[in-house]
Formats: structure tokens, C-alpha cells, sequence
């Protein structure tokens, strides 16, 4: 079985965030790191792809050539990556990385697809969906246990009040939630050997998507002001000293909840 | 100038309309001068005097979508609609987990982008506001191209209201035919009891995090909210570490919530838990360490031992 895993490369969420002061997108040129969100879809995909001939597949979208996050994931055990490079691809919107991810999914022919719920820094959330319907596939969004049988797969989908059972035949999309499985730490063994794995570099017009669909041009969409919020006033901090849960009744009589 | 036609997705539960959903007609009231709900499920023709109340005076019903999840067959009835030439200038889709669905599927259909984590609209329903980076930055947004615009607006963005609307009509909106992508099959549903207020309405919430240290930790939580007549929360991480049920995770994708008194213990306070809850009135935290971002949001903030304080706490209550 192939499986295909979307994973994002993003600045370290660590670090604190800006924006770029022109395109007010997001500021992307320091050092790009495996989004934590995407680790889980990898952990699932090699458990899910473990028989003889069974890969899995990286697909992965950067303006600028950046792999550092790839090989985090190759050194957890992934075969290969597809990244679509291209300066071409800066501002683009998610409805255009649908596009080009779907095209470059497409070349890999998998069985399977796993991505996150949503990316950790732009977090649109509209990816998974949105990449199903273009490969015109059925999909199962926020997973928290998958199973593949045979010619289909199960899932275990959130909802508001617990969860459903979900199954459908494969090839299928599936968007995983942090905590489908505990992703494993690359052993040393794995880094070394992702220094050599094949990532297969592609620009847009590799993939036959037009250049109209992405880009800040294609995005459809601007971001027209950015300011900062007010932060809350300073509140009253205090060390208990045996008195902190006095303090927090006081506090809760001053605003009559008790 | 406002929108002409403003459409909601609303979901109906055999209790009624979704908060949410009422939260956006509400709002659409206010952007569009014609309001119209697009609605599924078996439910609909029941409550559509409801939607009518905050606003709908049209309700198209896709009706039982059967087994099968609802985004495709969905965002396909919004789509054969616009191509029949009934087309919204705009769609405000909860920011739900079938609401994304739909979102995304009918993108890609209708090939327009979407806004989603919408927080806020102008009067216009032409700008979006957004937050970032832990709410500490906002940013206004807009489409540059032909509507419909999509927009995915985020639980508590606006107030509910209703408006006084007569019953709406009801139209029947059908799923056309989905091929492959329409096999999905929901074979059984599991809801994970709770009791006492819903977390996203209570006027108190008492929430736990990794500082609790192990699972049955989390009691004391739920004792502690019992007390307060509030609702028991949780952060992501003892979510992920499989403590308590997703129900309970407040944050960026978990609720969002704004409660008269949020109560945080043994939490940090990464900015993905400060997004769903720093929009509480009144901020306790209590954390042994006293460089915890989630201090810098408290009201009150306690740098102690929640293994001591808490109890002491409840035990004061119990008492009273």
C-alpha cells in the first residue's frame, strides 16, 4: 500500500511569529521546521504502510526549496518526498496549495492520504477537504483512530459530542488529529539514512497547474490591515504562601459567584 | 452597502438549531436584506420556525443526507443551486467540524477561495477580521474577486439574537448524485456523556492541563466546577494524552469560550489554549511556575501547586 502524508515545513511556532510588512503574509524566510501537527499523519502512515513494497510518500509545498522538515519526516521512516518548489508559489492561498498538492499527490497514485486537521501557523483548516474533492475522492476529517481493511478504511471521527464510526473505500483522503498516535523520535540511524533519500524537486508548471492559480496574484484574497490587539491589563500575581486558594475565593465573592 | 443575499449553513440537531447557526443568522440580518438558511438532516422542517425567528425568510432543505457524511452531498446542493442561478453574495459556514467539510468541498466545486477563523464582519459583509499569534494580532481581510464569498466564521464571534422573522418557506434543495466521493458510511455514532452545563455556555469554567500531572487527577477539576456550578474544560495536550474526551478541549481547535470566570490549573497557557479562552471576563490561573504565559492573561494568578490549592479550594467550598 502507498500512502501519501501532507506535511507543512513552517517557522518554529517556538519563535514568536511576524508578518511580512508588505504582503502581510506570514514571514517564512528563517528556518522552516516539520509542522508538530504533521508528525502524527507520518507516525500513521508508516504504521498503516509496514508490509513488503509498502511506502510512504511525502508531499510537501515550499516557495523556497526548503527540505530541513522533510528530512525530520524521511528520518522517521518515509521513502521519498515530492516537494513542489517555485518562487512562483509566495502569497499563495489555500484553495491554490489545494491545487498544487493535489496535482502532486496525484503523480505518487497512492492508496491512501493522510494530512492534519489543520497546519499549526496559517491554520485554515480547509486543505484536507478541499484536496479530496480535487483528486474527486471521498475523505474523513479529524480522525482520532484509523484501520485500514482490506480495500477501505475505518475511522474514528470527532463530533461535537463524542465520536462516529466512518468508513469508506480507498483511495480516500483522511485528516488526522494530533493524538491519533505518538509519533517517534528519528533514531540516528533514520537521520543519516534521510540525507540520501530522493526528494523530488518539481515547479509548478512541472505539475501542469497554471500559474494563474497561485501565487499572491491567484490568492483572490488580500489582507488589507493588521493591528495589534490591546493585551489585558496586567492582572495581581501572587505566590501562595498557603493562602492561594483564599485568595481565589475572595476573588470569586468580590465578583459574587459564591 | 450591504449584501443582497446573504445565506447561512445552519445545522439541525433533533434539538434545534446549533447556537452557532443561530450566532451567524443573527449576523446575517445584519450584512445581507435577504437571508436564506441552507439546512440538512431530518430535523430541518421542524425547527424552521426557528431559523425563520433569527432571521431566515428561506430555507433551502437538502434533506437526509442517510448515512453518508454531509460535505459532499451538502456543499453538491449549494452548488447545484448556484448553477440554477440561485446563487448567496455570501455563505457564513460554522466553523464546525461538518461545517469545514462543506467549506472545503465547496470551494473547490464553486472554485472560490475561502476566509476561514472569521471572528468578525464589517457592516458591509465585505471584511473580515481575523486574530493571529494568540490573539495578540488582528488582521482585516477581503475576497479581490466574484462572489460567492465563503467565509468560516469561528463559535462566540457574534451574539445570538432573535429578530422576530415569521416561519420561513422551505424549499427542498436535493444532493445531486456524488459518485466516489459520496462513499463515505457513518456505521455507528458514540456520544460521551456529560453532565452539568455545556461547556460553551457556562458561566464558569475550571480547566485542567498538563500540570495535573496523571489522569485521575482531572477529578478534582470536575469537583471543583460542580461547586461553582460551571462546566469542566480541558488543554489540548491532556486531550492528545488521551485523559479526557475531545468534548472538553478549549483552544484553537478545540471551543472557544468566554465564560463570566475561567479557572485554569496546571496549564501554561500555549497561545493555541490562550485563542479559545482569553475572551473570558475574569482570568484565574493557578501554575507552580510563575514564567507560565497564562499569567499574563490572569486576572488573578496563583504561582503554586495546583495538587495543594485546588483542594484547599474545594474542600473551603464544600464547607461554606
Amino acid at each position: 500500500m502507498n500512502v501519501v502524508v501532507c506535511v507543512k515545513q513552517i517557522p518554529d511556532p517556538a519563535a514568536p511569529g511576524a508578518l511580512d510588512p508588505n504582503t502581510h503574509t506570514l514571514d517564512r524566510s528563517g528556518k522552516l521546521i516539520l509542522d508538530d501537527s504533521d508528525a502524527y499523519g507520518v507516525e500513521m502512515g508508516l504504521q498503516l504502510a509496514a508490509g513488503d513494497g509498502d511506502e510512504v510518500i511525502l508531499v510537501s509545498m515550499a516557495p523556497n526549496g526548503e527540505t530541513s522538515g522533510l528530512r525530520t519526516a524521511l528520518a522517521m521512516g518515509a521513502a521519498k518526498a515530492i516537494l513542489v518548489s517555485d518562487d512562483a508559489l509566495a502569497g499563495t492561498d489555500a484553495l491554490g496549495t489545494a491545487k498544487v498538492l493535489a496535482a502532486a499527490i496525484k503523480r505518487a497514485e497512492p492508496d491512501l492520504v493522510l494530512t492534519a486537521t489543520e497546519s499549526t501557523d496559517g491554520y485554515t483548516g480547509t486543505i484536507p477537504a478541499q484536496v479530496a474533492e480535487l483528486l474527486g475522492l471521498p475523505s474523513i476529517t479529524f480522525a482520532k483512530k484509523i484501520a485500514v481493511d482490506g480495500g477501505s478504511v475505518k475511522v474514528e471521527r470527532q463530533t461535537e459530542a463524542g465520536y462516529d464510526e466512518v468508513e469508506c473505500p480507498l483511495p480516500a483522503v483522511v485528516s488526522v488529529t494530533a493524538g491519533v498516535v505518538e509519533p517517534r523520535y528519528p533514531s540516528f540511524k533514520g537521520i543519516m539514512a534521510a540525507k540520501s533519500k530522493p526528494v523530488d524537486v518539481l515547479s509548478v508548471s512541472d505539475l501542469g497547474v497554471g500559474a494563474d492559480q497561485v501565487g499572491a496574484s491567484g490568492a483572490r484574497q488580500e489582507i488589507t490591515d493588521v493591528s495589534k490587539v490591546e493585551e489585558r491589563a496586567g492582572g495581581e500575581i501572587v505566590v501562595d504562601e498557603g493562602d492561594g486558594a483564599d485568595r481565589v475565593l475572595a476573588f470569586l465573592e468580590e465578583l459574587k459567584v459564591i | 452597502m450591504a449584501l443582497d443575499n446573504v445565506w447561512v449553513l445552519a445545522e439541525v440537531t433533533e434539538s434545534g438549531p446549533t447556537s452557532l447557526s443561530l450566532e451567524l443568522l443573527t449576523e446575517a440580518r445584519k450584512i445581507g436584506s435577504k437571508v436564506a438558511a441552507v439546512s440538512w438532516g431530518a430535523h430541518t422542517a421542524e425547527h424552521a420556525a426557528m431559523l425563520g425567528e433569527y432571521g431566515a425568510s428561506k430555507v433551502y432543505d437538502v434533506g437526509d443526507v442517510g448515512e453518508t457524511l454531509p460535505g459532499v452531498p451538502v456543499a453538491g446542493a449549494i452548488a447545484a443551486l448556484v448553477a440554477g442561478g440561485d446563487r448567496p453574495d455570501a455563505l457564513l459556514i460554522p466553523a464546525s467540524y461538518d461545517g469545514r467539510d462543506v467549506a472545503g468541498r465547496l470551494s473547490v466545486k464553486l472554485d472560490r477561495p475561502v476566509l476561514t477563523n472569521v471572528v468578525g464582519l464589517s457592516d458591509d459583509g465585505q471584511s473580515t477580521q481575523h486574530t493571529l499569534f494568540g490573539g495578540t494580532t488582528a488582521l482585516s481581510a477581503r475576497f479581490t474577486g466574484d462572489g460567492p464569498f465563503l467565509y468560516v466564521v469561528r463559535a462566540k464571534s457574534f451574539a445570538a439574537e432573535p429578530g422576530g422573522g415569521a416561519s420561513p418557506e422551505v424549499v427542498s434543495a436535493p444532493a445531486p448524485e456524488a459518485g466516489p466521493a459520496g462513499a463515505t458510511k457513518v456505521s455507528a455514532r458514540h456520544v460521551e456523556e456529560r453532565s452539568g452545563p455545556k461547556l460553551d455556555e457556562a458561566p464558569v469554567i475550571v480547566s485542567g492541563g498538563r500540570g495535573l500531572g496523571s489522569a485521575d487527577k482531572y477529578e478534582m477539576i470536575e469537583e471543583l466546577a460542580n461547586l461553582l456550578h460551571g462546566a469542566a474544560g480541558a488543554s489540548r495536550a491532556i486531550v492528545d494524552a488521551g485523559w479526557v474526551p475531545y468534548a472538553r478541549q478549549v483552544g484553537q481547535t478545540g471551543k472557544t469560550v468566554k465564560p463570566n470566570v475561567y479557572i485554569a490549573c496546571g496549564i501554561s497557557g500555549a497561545t493555541q489554549h490562550l485563542v479559545g479562552m482569553k475572551g473570558s471576563k475574569n482570568i484565574v490561573a493557578i501554575n507552580k511556575d510563575q514564567d507560565a504565559p497564562i499569567f499574563s492573561v490572569a486576572d488573578l494568578g496563583i504561582v503554586g501547586d495546583v495538587h495543594k490549592v485546588v483542594p484547599a479550594l474545594i474542600e473551603k467550598l464544600k464547607s461554606r
